[in-house]
């Protein structure tokens, strides 16, 4: 008999509960002060270890980038250096309050000025706030600002946003969100957009455009700059995606190419935890037109050399999130940026691209993907090769952890049919690419042969193959206390 | 594993059918084709009974494991009923497109531009095109 480990069935916290307090709550909450409750807490009664327990063990069945590939399209799962962990945990940092004077918080200021810098370099552009607390809500900050632009601009009746076909689909809900209408754009040839197809597009009441950089097909969208023009000679925004900046830290500033406002994900590209262990963090980069509207607070270095932090600022579209967003995740940034520096930096993206490279020179042949455009740092496959097999792409991935990886990204970017979308980063040793590879192919080799042994993978796994189809209709995730 | 093509529907290039009830009425839903390439479907909004929409706008949208697909206007119209077993069961859009998965009764109000719509022969070719 073969004990895993793995196969204990964990319950919820509320199911084991059995009148054991993990506290012991001090005598002012308890005695002097009068209990107006008539029903007791719902919460459950367990002793710490009963809980730590618990999340151990739910750890265990978890699955994350320390335990293994995680090459999942788009996101850019990279490895987070031991390091930010270090500093983010250093108690000066740990331990301040945001409502400490300003005389007190001088270093940790620094840092977010710092930071803000060094991502105005990184894009080219001239200011940036860190305040947004993830990619989709840089999105609506970036937009929101064009918005404001407009509105104090008088061109309120520009209110449509061009999205390529090929676009996360955060970005139209960003823009219905920020009080846009969206209007989608067929993607050219090899997945690139086209300026001729821009053209086509505008109108007076288009107020921007968003593109992602590589695109999600991991297509570099060599047309940028002639794009961007079209839009400017019409008074229009270009917005950027920084979903996929992980492709070209360093080597190229995106407002080169004429981005005018882009957000960056920094539990992408600048390596904060993410995928369960975030928050994440997206701050936004501006040009110089949209950096009166730019959120508070905003952080003002004196000539002194000293930091003050301005609450009030005439154009200012607000507060977006308390104080100055996720500080200790910022930190973990600034942290990685110094650390690599302006090489480092440069260095890590070209490993990334030469990673989705290898693998797709690797598989193009075994996915009949020969025609590609090369990749940046991700690289799609169809599941052209799996027609006529009964193997689907989902089968594909549900097979992939048997073999220790995690799925890439299925079904999107949703103009290629079936797509695998994969992106190894930087992180990974040739070795481990190699052995993925080859699950891969020999993956596709067995959907050629023997369709049935994939119906019931995975296999090795806390839980075999899930019903998601039943999980969507019938979501029952809520437990009443 | 062909896709079933209802030989008295009219398609669209985005894979609605619609079928003739009694003369300007017709009921409308997904094809084949559309289910299978979605998979299993989780969610569908479903238009406003009494609306009108223009040809070509967007009348509802069908949720998947995979993805959220818009439901477009096939021609003008307007929507006399819609098919709200779905609210509670949306699986039977996958397991009968043509028959039970219907999504909207309609009045078609622009008739001549049903001549513009695909018929099964048509449609079969403009799926195998596709592929």
């Amino acid at each position: 008999m073969i004990e895993t480990g793995l196969d204990i069935q964990e319950g919820l916290l509320f199911d084991s509960s059995h009148d054991v307090s993990g506290a012991s709550v001090p005598r002012a909450f308890t005695g002097e002060v009068p209990n107006l409750r008539e029903t007791k807490l719902g919460f459950p009664q367990l002793s710490e270890l009963e809980v730590v327990r618990h999340f151990t063990r739910l750890s265990r069945k978890n699955f994350n980038i320390d335990l293994g590939m995680y090459p999942l399209g788009s996101c850019t799962m990279k490895y987070n250096p031991r390091v930010n962990e270090t500093i983010s945990g250093l108690g000066g940092f740990s331990m301040l309050h945001p409502y400490q004077p300003e005389s007190m918080t001088q270093g940790a200021l620094s840092i977010l000025y710092d930071l803000e810098q060094a991502l105005a370099e990184l894009t080219g552009l001239a200011a940036v706030t860190l305040s947004p607390a993830a990619g989709a809500h840089g999105e609506f900050v970036g937009l929101k600002l064009i918005k404001a632009y407009l509105e104090h601009h008088n061109l309120s009746h520009k209110n449509i946003i061009l999205i390529p076909d090929t676009a996360h689909g955060t970005n139209p809900a960003s823009c219905i969100a920020a009080g846009f209408q969206v209007k989608s754009l067929p993607e050219g040839a090899n997945g690139v957009m086209t300026p001729e197809s821009v053209k086509t597009a505008m109108s007076e009441d288009v107020a921007g455009l968003m593109m992602t950089n590589p695109n999600t097909l991991g297509v570099f969208e060599h047309h940028a700059k002639e794009i961007a023009d079209v839009l400017h000679d019409q008074g229009a925004f270009l917005y950027g995606d920084g979903a996929n900046m992980n492709a070209f830290v360093g080597s190229v500033k995106p407002a080169d190419y004429g981005f005018d406002v882009m957000h960056l994900n920094l539990h992408k590209t600048f390596s904060t935890p993410h995928g369960g262990g975030g928050p994440g963090a997206g701050p936004v980069a501006v040009c110089e037109r949209l950096k009166p509207y730019l959120p508070t607070p905003r952080i003002q270095r004196e000539e002194d050399g000293t930091y003050r932090v301005l609450h009030k600022m005439p154009h200012s579209i607000g507060l977006v999130k308390p104080y100055f967003g996720q500080f200790l995740i910022l930190l973990r940034a600034w942290a990685y940026i110094t650390l690599l520096g302006r090489d480092g930096l440069r260095e890590t993206s070209e490993q990334a691209v030469l990673s989705a490279r290898y693998i797709q020179s690797q598989l193009q042949d075994v996915f009949q993907n020969e025609d590609a455009a090369p990749c940046m740092h991700e690289a799609v496959f169809s599941d052209e090769v799996l027609k006529g097999t009964g193997v689907k792409t989902l089968d594909i991935a549900k097979a992939l952890m048997d073999f220790g990886f995690h799925p890439p990204t299925m079904y999107f970017p949703l103009v290629v049919s079936g797509a695998l979308l994969i992106e190894p980063t930087e992180c990974e040793p040739k070795a481990e690419l190699d052995r993925f590879i080859d699950v891969l192919k020999s993956l596709i080799g067995k959907a050629k042969e023997n369709a049935e042994w994939f119906t019931d993978r995975p296999t090795q796994t806390p839980c075999s193959r899930i019903n998601e189809a039943l999980a969507a209709r019938n979501l029952d995730v809520a437990k009443p206390i | 594993m062909g896709k079933h093509v209802h030989e008295s529907c009219l398609y669209t290039k985005s894979h609605e059918w619609l079928l003739q009830h009694e003369s300007d009425t017709y009921v409308m839903g997904i094809s084949d084709h559309a289910q299978d390439s979605l998979g299993d479907i989780t969610y569908l909004g479903l238009p406003e009974v009494g609306k009108a929409f223009k040809a070509g706008q967007v009348i509802g949208f069908v949720e998947s494991v995979k993805a959220v697909s818009d439901i477009y206007a096939p021609v003008d119209l307007e929507v006399l009923e819609v098919n709200s077993t779905l609210e509670q069961a949306p699986e039977t859009c996958n397991h009968d497109p043509f028959g039970k998965g219907w999504i909207a009764k309609i009045k078609v109000t622009q008739s001549e531009q049903l001549s513009e719509l695909f018929d099964a022969k048509g449609y079969e070719a403009y799926l195998s095109e596709e592929q």
